[in-house]
């Protein structure tokens, strides 16, 4: 279980939280002013979410914001002038100007992916940068975000059934905020709870109040735990509310009022300041001075952006290809020599632990046929991880399927000159 | 120097490329233990080991999605498809995220996306067809199609070590059909440069993959009626050869383009356009093209002979073309 937090750390979950809130009320001004050349996308009323969630990882843990997680960017280092500058298009944004909103990241330092409009593409994504993680031994976390909506893609299903497949050491935040652009979750998902999809994976889901940034900070660092003990991946699902239409453009006219104020007297941040005066973590006189530093922050950092120049024309044209502009050197946290023959040999075939048929013993099959289809009314579900790494034998098991296929090239000069005759059937040594 | 196919020389790529750089891992549907569906992968589990060689569930999107996070982590993942077709499955992957990631925000994508691909083997609709310009269309990616066992291996080496997602497409009617000697050490063929693989003053025959083959025989039966033509392999569609058309079109003034992909929007209507715009004062003829039928691939032989274009189609075509 998790440590608690330090009287600082609750400092910064409410910096981050106000400072998430104050800058998407900065821009929705600056979109009224026709500062902004896009899109605005609102998360008021899902901060804790961003924060919370992000502010479980480790520096050398790797993220991926989707369009509601700009608090996210701001824990992981990326500054209030970024977010401007990408939204009014500058040359001075991370991209230059070449796209906007939370679209932007950075692989060397703040380990951030940028992400993509089409829901559901970054999980196989962040799959895939929690493999290579593993495998250049980096002992890292991935984690990514997706809505109710975006959890009906394709891309979720692939992306999470290889994340289980491969136990990837991937956290997925399910942000549940009631509306797919203008279509209920009960229209896009026929469950209670989201987290049930985790079952068909056969991985940990739980469901959290999202509007609580503590209990989504607490369930992230317990799955943080449990992927870096090698026991991933992670769904969670955060109940929230979109407190406002889709985009700027949107009214939202499609949500009842009594929904709003439903919600918005769960509001996060009211909720997390009165935790804290609550449990005398504070006072007026260190709040002021925190919503002070926000305000000289956003103040600064606004003006840099309002002042910056557009990008030149010409940058439309440069930058398809990577022409030696950046240098790919994978950083190993182990010797390579555990990866490269003939110690990466190993025999090739398949270890089957159960021949299949409804008489054989699956673990958890129980769980699953009283679940309900997930519509339970326990907020946690639980399936206990059960998919093995592929290949992994394990000692003693009973029957093994042997077959025998990885003869190599045909080749004989070059079977000879690789010396694969001698690794061909080298079992690869225990770690 | 052995004789060897292309299948060959692509896996002789692929294990010398995973034994000089620990970075390169291989993954996609049945490549491990069974060795992949034409063989291409096999023994590369044997000597690298799972954690290099990556049986994955059926899932493009997740195959190409995870190639291209672990290419954000430094490694240079090569991904299979089981066939090219299915690469239709990953598209959004492909197009949106591998092919702008760097133009976007300054993240190299690494990584080899290849796969068999083309007709004449009776696949039908499903396992036979040319997807290539999809990508040619799409800035970002490169698109490589060798047509020799010597240009597969060398031009996967190079995409290996390539800093951009590139496509390679291996026509399986050449898999096992085509054989060469090629030389026993390292070496790399680059990306973006055509071939002439016969000379010749008359016409310009340009092509790519088996068709390459096909324009050759083609040739053959030209210069024994006494017309000379050349015959260009693009072997590289994006970035194309720009300058090695133009040469051929200046030296033959004649131009014909031969392609198994369909017709409209294939590759050959790009090229007529490079041509009009950089040498319509040489042109003596109208450009023509022999291509495939602009309708799926069908499976029963003699719709599928329709289907392709063939040497026949081709001596038609330049004879036509020879009398301007």
């Amino acid at each position: 279980m998790n440590r608690p937090l330090t009287r600082e750390q609750h400092f910064d979950l409410y910096y981050y939280m106000q400072l998430n809130r104050q800058l998407e009320e900065r821009m929705v001004r600056l979109f009224r002013q026709n500062k902004i050349v896009g899109g605005l996308y609102s998360s008021l009323g899902q901060e804790g979410i961003s924060i919370g969630s992000a502010y479980a990882l480790e520096p050398r843990d790797w993220l991926a914001p989707m369009i509601r997680n700009i608090g996210a960017l701001l824990v992981k280092g990326f500054k209030p002038r970024d977010i401007f500058t990408q939204h009014m298009a500058k040359y001075t944004s991370p991209t230059f100007g070449k796209d906007g909103t939370s679209h932007f990241g950075d692989l060397k330092v703040r380990h951030t992916v940028s992400p993509i409009s089409m829901l559901g593409d970054l999980i196989p994504v962040m799959t895939g940068v929690a493999m290579a993680g593993r495998y250049l031994g980096q002992n890292i976390v991935t984690l990514t975000w997706i809505g109710d909506g975006g959890s009906s893609t394709g891309a979720f299903h692939e992306g999470l059934n290889l994340a289980a497949t491969q136990r990837a050491p991937f956290i997925l935040i399910l942000e549940n905020n009631q509306w797919a652009y203008s279509t209920p979750v009960s229209r896009q998902v026929p469950l209670k709870n989201l987290a049930g999809r985790a079952l068909a994976y056969g991985i940990t889901g739980k469901t959290v109040d999202g509007n609580d940034v503590l209990a989504v900070y607490r369930a992230t660092k317990d799955a943080v735990e449990q992927c870096r003990a090698g026991r991933g991946p992670v769904l969670i699902e955060a109940k929230t509310m979109r407190m406002k239409g889709h985009a700027q453009h949107d009214p939202a006219e499609y949500v009842p009022q009594a929904m709003f104020a439903h919600w918005k007297a769960r509001d996060p941040i009211t909720r997390y300041e009165a935790y804290l005066t609550e449990n005398k973590l504070w006072d007026e006189t260190k709040k002021a001075e925190i919503d002070a530093r926000i305000e000289r922050e956003l103040d600064e950092d606004q003006k840099f952006a309002e002042e910056s120049p557009l990008p030149p024309a010409e940058l439309a044209e440069q930058g398809v290809y990577c022409e030696g502009c950046h240098e790919i050197k994978a950083d190993w946290h182990r010797p390579k020599s555990e990866v490269t023959p003939p110690k990466s040999s190993v025999e090739p075939t398949w270890t089957v632990e159960s021949f299949g048929g409804v008489e054989a013993e699956i673990p958890g099959a129980k769980e699953v046929a009283l679940s309900d289809n997930g519509a339970q009314a326990s907020p946690a579900v639980e399936a206990e991880p059960r998919a093995k790494p592929a290949q992994q034998k394990t000692d003693g098991a009973g029957e093994r399927l042997r077959v025998p296929f990885g003869r190599g090239p045909k080749d004989k000069e070059f079977v000879k000159e690789k010396s694969f005759a001698r690794t061909r059937h080298h079992k690869r040594g225990k770690r | 120097m052995a004789e060897i196919t292309m299948l060959e020389g692509i896996r002789q790529a692929l294990f010398e490329e995973m034994d000089r750089d620990p970075a390169v891992v291989a993954l996609g549907e049945d490549i491990g233990v069974f060795g992949g569906a034409f063989k291409v992968t096999e023994g590369l589990l044997a000597r690298f080991g799972p954690e290099r060689v990556i049986d994955t569930p059926i899932s493009e999107t997740a195959i190409v999605g995870a190639a291209c996070g672990m290419s954000y982590l430094g490694l240079r993942p090569v991904a299979e498809m089981q066939f090219i077709d299915f690469i239709a499955c990953c598209f959004n992957q492909v197009t949106n995220f591998l092919a702008k990631s760097h133009y976007r925000w300054g993240a190299p994508v690494p990584l080899v996306l290849r796969g068999p691909s083309g007709g004449s083997v009776h696949g039908g609709p499903f396992h036979s067809a040319n997807p290539e310009m999809y990508f040619v269309h799409t800035p970002g990616l490169k698109v490589v199609y060798p047509s020799t066992a010597y240009d597969a291996k060398g031009l996967l080496k190079s995409a290996i070590r390539d800093n951009n997602p590139v496509l390679f497409f291996e026509h399986k009617f050449l898999y096992r059909r085509i054989k060469e000697e090629i030389p026993s050490g390292d070496y790399t063929v680059p990306i973006g440069k055509a071939v002439i693989r016969r000379q010749g003053n008359d016409l310009t025959i340009i092509s790519y993959a088996a068709a390459a083959h096909t324009s050759l025989e083609a040739a053959e039966q030209l210069g024994r009626e006494g017309i000379d033509a050349e015959v260009m392999d693009l072997r590289t569609l994006l970035p194309l050869d720009r300058e090695s058309i133009l040469a051929s079109l200046k030296k033959t003034n004649k131009l014909l383009i031969v392609h198994e992909d369909t017709r409209t929007g294939g590759i050959a209507g790009e090229i007529a356009a490079i041509v009009c715009e950089g040498a319509f004062e040489d042109l003596d003829g109208p450009i023509l093209r022999v291509t495939a039928l602009d309708t799926p691939v069908p499976y029963s032989p003699p719709l599928e002979h329709r289907f392709l274009p063939n040497a026949e189609k081709i001596v038609a075509a330049a004879r036509a073309l020879a009398k301007y």
